[in-house]
This record gives C-alpha cells, sequence and structure tokens, in this order.
C-alpha cells in the first residue's frame, strides 16, 4: 500500500536511477541515517559503544570491502585478517610516526597503505582463479601475521609485541585512547562507515562495478567486449583492501587501542569477515550491513539472554552460542542461499503487492 | 537492522534490572571454553570457591556478602572487553582478567574508570612499578622475576656457571609469551649463556618444528612460557624425544596437574615456579572440603579441587577478600568503592601470622606498597612426580636478580608513563 512504485513520477534521469527509487525506501533510509547520526550519539553508553556499535560499525566496513572483492569482483580472498592487520600497523606507524597529523588523515592514509598491499598480493589474481586464488590469498594472510610479529620495528620495538594507540583528537575532542567519550568514537566510525559504503554503492552501480560484475561472470567473454582483467581486478584488490584496511585502523585505534596481530588479525577473522559477507549476501551492500549485524551482535545477543537474563552457567551458555550461531549460518544457507539481502528483496517484492497479491 | 533493535529491547530491559543489594560485586573474567579451558576451569573453580566458603562460613566480609560475577572470555580480547564493560556497571571492586591480552586492554582503562585491575603474576610487567601504574597491581610476582628465579634455580643446578650453556625459551606467541624474552636476554648477558627463541603460534597444537630444532640444537635447558593446550602438548613432545624432564622447567602458568598428566609417565620430574604451595594439606582446604563440596555449592564439579591452578584461582580470591577486609578497616565502613578497594590493595599485608589465620601458612608474606605494586617476587621450584601424582617444592622460596629486573621494571614504566603524559606519584 505504501510501498509501491505507482505515483511516483520521475522526470529525470537522475531520479530515475537513485538508489532508493522507492519514496518509502527513500523515507525510511533518511530515517535511519538521522536516527544514527542525530539520536544514538545522545544515549549511547561505553557499553553500547565498545560492544554493539563499534563491532558492527567497523565490521561493516571490512565485509563492504570484501564483498566488493568477493561479490562484486568473483576473486575469493581469505587474506582479510592480513589486510585489517596491514591497516592496523599502517595506523600505528603514522599515528606514532607523525604525532601532528590528524587522525582522520592517518586512517585515510592507512587505507592506501593497504591498498598497495593488497594489489600487491592481487597479482596472482590475474593467473589464477577460484581455489587456487583462495589459497594464494591465504599465503598472504599468514605471510603478514607473521611478518608483524617478526619485524620489530613495525610495533616500535615494544617489549610484549603489542600496538598501542595513543590518544590523537578531532576538534579537541578525544577519538583514541581511554578517555575517548563514547559518542565521540562512534560517531568517527559512523562518518566512515556512511562515506565508504555510500562511496561502495556508487561505485558498484557505474561502469567500474559493472566492470567487476562483467569479469566475476564470466572472465573470457568481459575481456571480449573489451574489459581489461589487469585493471579490473586490481582495482577491485586495490578498493576492496582500502575498505579493509581502514576497518583495520579503526578497530586497532578507536575501538580496541590495543591490539596483538597473532589475536586480533588471525585467519579467525579472515573466515569472520567471509562469513558475513556470505550469509548477507554476495554482491550487495545492504548484505554486508546485514551479515555483520547477524554475526557480531547475535552472540552478543544470546549472552546476554542466557547469562544475564536466564542466568544460566557461562560454559553452557558459551558453548551453546556457538550451537546457535553454527545451526543459525546453516539454516540461513539451506533456506536461502543468497544471503539475507535475498531475504530482504523477496520481502520487498511481497511489500510492492501487499496487501492484494495476486 | 532488525536484530539490532530486538537486541535493543532486550539490552534496555537487562540495564533497568540493575541490583542494589548490599554486597561486594568481584567480577571473574573466566574461560571454562576453548583451547585455553583445560588452565581456566580450575582457576575460576578455585576463584569462586574461596568466595562461597566466605559467604558461607563467615557470611561474607565484615558482614557483607560477596557476589562473584561470572563472565566468559575464552581467553579472547574481544570478548573480554565485552565482559569488562558489562560488568563494570555492577559496582565491580577489581579485575582479575586472567589473560595478559585483557590486562593491556584494560591499563588505559583504570585511569579513566577508576577500578583496579589485580593481574596476579601476568600482565604488563612494568605495573609493578606504583608511581607510574596507580591503579595496576601485578602482585606476589611478575614474569621477569620468575624468568630471573628459573635462571638462578639452573644456575645453581650447574653448579654456579652458566658460561656457554645453551637455553632456550619456548613461548607463547603473544604479548604474555614474549614478556619474559627481554630479562632472559639481559642476564644472558650477564651469565654468559646462549638463548634461542622458539615462538609457538595459538593455539599452540602445532611444536612439531619447535621439538625439532630442540632435538637439532640439544639446549642444556628449555624454559617454557606456555598457557593452555600448548604445555599439554609440549610437555609431551618433551616425552617424546626423551629430554631430561629435570632440565624443563615452565613459569608458574605451566605447571598444573592439566599440562601433566596427558603425557602420563614421560613428564616426571617436569619443573615449573610457583609463588604459593601445591598440594591440599592446610587448613583452609578442609574447610573448603566441608562448607563448600560436601555442601554441594562448588563452581564446578568439584574434581579440580587441591590441583595447583585451583590453589592459584584460591590465592587471587584470598588477595580480594584480603583487600577488601583492608579497605573496610582503613574506611570504617562495610560497603566499599573501587576507589578504597585501590586503597585496600595498596595498604595489603598479609603476613606469616595472617596467612596462619587464613589456613595456609607456607604462603610468602605480602606487603604491597605505594611504590611497589609487584609484591615480594618470590618463586620456589616445583617438580611433577608421575607415580605420586603429586607437585612438590624442591626449593624454598627465591629472590628475583633485583638488580636486573628492577632496572627493566624502571626503564619499561618510564616509557609508558612519557606515553600517557603521566607524571610519577610522589611515594612516602
Amino acid at each position: 500500500m505504501f510501498y509501491r512504485e505507482v505515483g511516483d513520477f520521475k522526470t529525470s534521469y537522475a531520479e530515475d536511477q537513485q538508489t532508493f527509487p522507492i519514496a518509502f525506501d527513500r523515507w525510511r533510509y533518511y530515517v535511519v541515517i538521522a536516527v544514527a547520526f542525530l539520536v544514538i550519539p545522545f544515549i549511547i553508553n561505553d557499553y553500547w559503544e565498545k560492544s554493539v556499535l563499534l563491532p558492527f560499525l567497523v565490521f561493516s566496513i571490512a565485509a563492504i570491502g570484501l564483498n566488493i572483492l568477493t561479490g562484486y569482483c568473483g576473486q575469493v580472498s581469505l587474506g582479510t585478517g592480513g589486510f585489517m592487520a596491514v591497516g592496523a600497523y599502517a595506523c600505528y606507524k603514522l599515528m606514532t610516526g607523525f604525532p601532528e597529523l590528524n587522525i582522520f588523515f592517518v586512517v585515510i592514509l592507512s587505507g592506501f597503505v593497504t591498498a598497495a598491499v593488497g594489489m600487491v598480493f592481487g597479482l596472482p589474481s590475474l593467473r589464477i582463479k577460484g581455489f587456487y586464488l583462495a589459497v594464494a590469498t591465504l599465503a598472504a594472510q599468514f605471510f603478514l601475521v607473521w611478518l608483524f610479529n617478526k619485524v620489530p620495528w613495525f610495533y616500535n620495538y615494544s617489549a610484549s609485541g603489542q600496538i598501542n594507540a595513543p590518544e590523537r583528537t578531532v576538534f579537541g575532542i578525544a577519538v583514541t585512547g581511554a578517555a575517548s567519550p563514547s559518542w565521540a568514537t562512534y560517531l568517527f566510525c559512523l562518518v566512515f562507515v556512511f562515506a565508504l559504503a555510500w562511496a561502495a554503492r556508487n561505485m558498484t552501480r557505474g561502469p567500474l562495478g559493472r566492470k567487476w560484475m562483467a569479469i566475476r561472470d564470466m572472465d573470457i567473454a568481459a575481456e571480449i567486449i573489451g574489459v581489461s582483467p589487469l585493471s579490473t581486478k586490481l582495482t577491485a584488490f586495490a578498493v576492496s583492501s582500502f575498505f579493509i584496511g581502514i576497518a583495520g585502523a579503526l578497530y586497532f585505534s578507536v575501538w580496541f587501542g590495543a591490539v596483538e596481530v597473532t589475536e586480533a588479525f588471525g585467519i579467525n577473522q579472515s573466515f569472520r569477515v567471509l562469513f558475513m559477507v556470505i550469509l548477507g549476501g554476495l554482491g550487495s551492500i545492504f548484505g554486508s550491513f546485514a551479515g555483520a549485524a547477524f554475526l557480531v551482535l547475535l552472540p552478543v545477543f544470546l549472552k546476554n539472554v542466557m547469562v544475564g537474563a536466564l542466568g544460566w552457567s557461562t560454559a553452557i551458555a558459551a558453548n551453546l552460542e556457538l550451537v546457535i550461531v553454527g545451526g543459525l549460518i546453516v539454516f540461513f544457507l539451506i533456506a536461502e542461499p543468497h544471503g539475507l539481502a535475498a531475504l530482504w528483496r523477496t520481502a520487498k517484492e511481497k511489500l510492492r503487492l501487499w496487501p492484494f497479491p495476486y | 537492522m532488525k536484530l539490532n533493535r530486538i537486541a535493543a529491547v532486550a539490552f534496555a530491559a537487562l540495564m533497568a534490572a540493575g541490583p542494589a543489594l548490599a554486597e561486594l560485586v568481584v567480577p571473574s573474567l573466566s574461560y571454562r571454553t576453548g583451547p585455553y579451558a583445560p588452565n581456566g576451569i580450575p582457576y575460576a573453580d578455585g576463584f569462586a570457591d574461596y568466595f562461597t566458603l566466605l559467604n558461607e562460613r563467615d557470611g561474607g566480609i565484615g558482614g557483607v556478602k560477596v557476589r562473584v560475577l561470572e563472565c566468559e572470555t575464552g581467553y579472547n580480547t574481544e570478548k573480554g572487553v565485552e565482559c569488562y564493560e558489562s560488568t563494570k556497571g555492577e559496582g565491580a571492586l577489581v579485575y582479575h582478567p586472567l589473560s595478559t591480552g585483557i590486562t593491556y586492554q584494560l591499563i588505559p582503562k583504570t585511569l579513566v574508570d577508576h577500578i583496579p585491575v589485580h593481574s596476579m603474576g601476568y600482565g604488563r610487567t612494568s605495573a609493578a612499578d606504583g608511581r607510574i601504574f596507580k591503579w595496576v597491581f601485578n602482585f606476589p610476582g611478575t614474569y621477569w622475576d620468575a624468568a630471573s628465579i628459573i635462571v638462578k634455580h639452573i644456575k645453581d643446578q650447574e653448579g654456579g656457571d652458566l658460561n656457554g650453556k645453551k637455553l632456550a625459551l619456548l613461548y607463547h606467541n603473544s604479548a604474555y609469551g614474549k614478556e619474559p624474552i627481554r630479562t632472559l636476554q639481559e642476564l644472558a648477558k650477564k651469565h654468559g649463556y646462549e638463548l634461542t627463541l622458539l615462538p609457538v603460534d595459538h593455539p599452540g597444537q602445532e611444536q612439531k618444528s619447535q621439538w625439532l630444532q630442540i632435538r637439532r640444537e640439544r639446549p642444556d635447558y628449555v624454559i617454557m612460557w606456555g598457557w593452555g593446550v600448548m604445555n599439554q602438548v609440549a610437555i609431551q613432545e618433551a616425552a617424546n624425544i626423551r629430554f631430561p624432564m629435570d632440565h624443563f622447567i615452565g613459569v608458574w602458568w605451566s605447571g598444573s596437574e592439566n599440562d601433566v598428566l596427558p603425557a602420563g609417565d614421560g613428564a616426571d620430574g617436569y619443573k615449573a615456579i610457583a609463588f604459593h604451595p601445591p598440594g591440599t594439606d592446610a587448613p583452609l582446604f578442609a574447610d573448603i572440603k566441608k562448607y563448600v563440596l560436601d555442601a554441594g555449592k562448588a563452581a564446578g564439579d568439584g574434581s579440580h579441587f587441591g590441583e595447583v591452578l585451583y590453589n592459584r584461582g584460591m590465592y587471587a580470591a584470598i588477595t580480594v577478600a584480603e583487600a577488601i577486609r583492608t579497605a573496610q578497616q582503613m574506611n570504617n565502613v562495610k560497603e566499599i568503592t573501587p576507589t578504597m578497594m585501590r586503597d585496600g590493595l595498596e595498604n595489603l599485608v598479609i603476613d606469616a601470622k595472617r596467612w596462619e589465620e587464613i589456613g595456609w601458612p607456607g604462603n610468602p608474606e605480602i606487603h604491597v606498597t605505594c611504590a611497589n605494586h609487584g609484591g615480594p617476587g618470590l618463586g620456589a621450584i616445583q617438580q611433577w612426580d608421575a607415580k605420586t601424582k603429586t607437585w612438590s617444592l624442591i626449593t624454598p622460596f627465591m629472590e628475583a636478580d633485583r638488580e636486573v629486573v628492577d632496572a627493566l621494571i624502571a626503564e619499561d614504566a618510564a616509557a609508558f608513563a612519557k606515553e600517557n603524559n603521566i607524571t610519577p606519584r610522589e611515594c612516602k
């Protein structure tokens, strides 16, 4: 009834091609943005910040990044954790090397450093595909983590091998370090999420995204119609690594403040982001958010219900949490192999006809 | 997005239902799942059981009951931070993170949230400098104390000369395992031994290449900084290559029953450092048995009673309880705040007489001061007897090489102070 194209007349090409062609969708989007920017900062507390919102935002960026590479360009990558580590260590080295540089630019520069590293590790994708490429990126994962453990220059020769984020401010308000207020760190991450998601959405709709999808769907055909595999695959690796690098930088500097490479950026992290993308929906920006929300928030939610509300023993809750999350992943993949984004699409189709389906 | 909203409702409900009873809240960041569970479970059981004993036998501390708030971290920093954030609002008095990684996360937060952290025999070693780390404690000993005491023991065994000897450090490749490297390197300069570093990656089940290297290089001694399954695997591997077990010495986190039992007779003679005596001879254990285990109030299944790490958990609980008692006496109140708790920890004295009253004589005395949060820094060597399946102390409690350790602590603490713009406190 409310969710329909009928009666919403487009009078220009720009209007016709907008991201949210349906008025209801557009308004919903504005409301979500308004709540995120104008309401949440006033009600946020430490728990929400550190355990719910920052994890969601940071992993959304990482999932969008991997989705560009895997979902849009079809190149399977298991190196996400390693690339996040590049972002985090680039951020650390820039923060400590240039203390006067604003953290905002430090994070962006970390993204560019990661993009460069990602392109180097993306080179094998020109020759190898599918599972073989996955193995090559797996090598990147292990190599990068090993490198950051092995070379003391990366962690400024600290005795423990940990990297610690010093306090940095934006407009005089701390966004890194223990003294930073919750709303500031949240808004800092949100600005990045908003800008990057917006950029990703528009990139994937433009010529670049079409090239990626052409390569994904059939690389030989794409080459024949004039899409260069070299530049296309490498841009996908670069853009994807840029996103993942920013996620890694935010993970280290804003969310945790101290990170140890083996634990924070191990192979588990790569799989986690890959599951987010698969579960959320390959080739969908909304899917990246949905997947991140599912895998980040569900365990926290289950823990709070089982331990906090029901008072169960923590060990049972922790094990049951694994069972439930694992079971749900299997269930969703069987019920909807194209991820949560496909469910969302189906729901929208149904909404268009509601309440008079034929 | 939808889940987010459901979660929001649930969280809001939980936040609103905070308790307001008179009680002392002690969070226990435990791990009963994952690759570190074999070590996490006995510790968590001991920690909880001692407070159950105080509640059952004495009606709490100073008449106020203690509530242990357990939160599962899985030895994972991400979950540890979640646990910290979710429990700090409930009036948590002190945190025992039981993980060096989580301790590093919490150290900067102590400066803002003003809740003390007691990383008992782990965490950041330089936190022993109370002038700079006002809110962090790591008595009764630090990793650097442990490293130097182990070297001292090796030196005693070798007749006082380590020149030209080869020592290998087998360590968990994390902040925890890397902690002793600097000290061992400094001591190598002093004593003239050669040090080989052998990192083992999380979770520690893969150690074939490290032990191959040990077979090839034949170090005279292997020192281990391991945790979780890594300990069991290392001891099994050592037994497999018939490494002389009395030349294999673990830190205090690598010397419990769970670590040596899987290797059977092969583990006989394995050594580890300890900062409290093993076994259940002391009268305190009879009380635990009577009031907690036999009453069916144990935190776990009771099967870990009296194990080294169970005792370690109790030891941690004792320091918390005694600090609460000290804080209550200092301020003449029953319910204390985290700030009072910090003062209590800083003025904590457990002398031989008090240990006797607690029911666990044989422990070294603890005198925490404003400048020294690292405590006595004493350690004894314990050895495993596979026949009787018992640990026993084979040396008295020894002092660390203070000259080397204190210089390193001062250096590292100064670096932290500089990074965080802290001016050291004046200590009387």
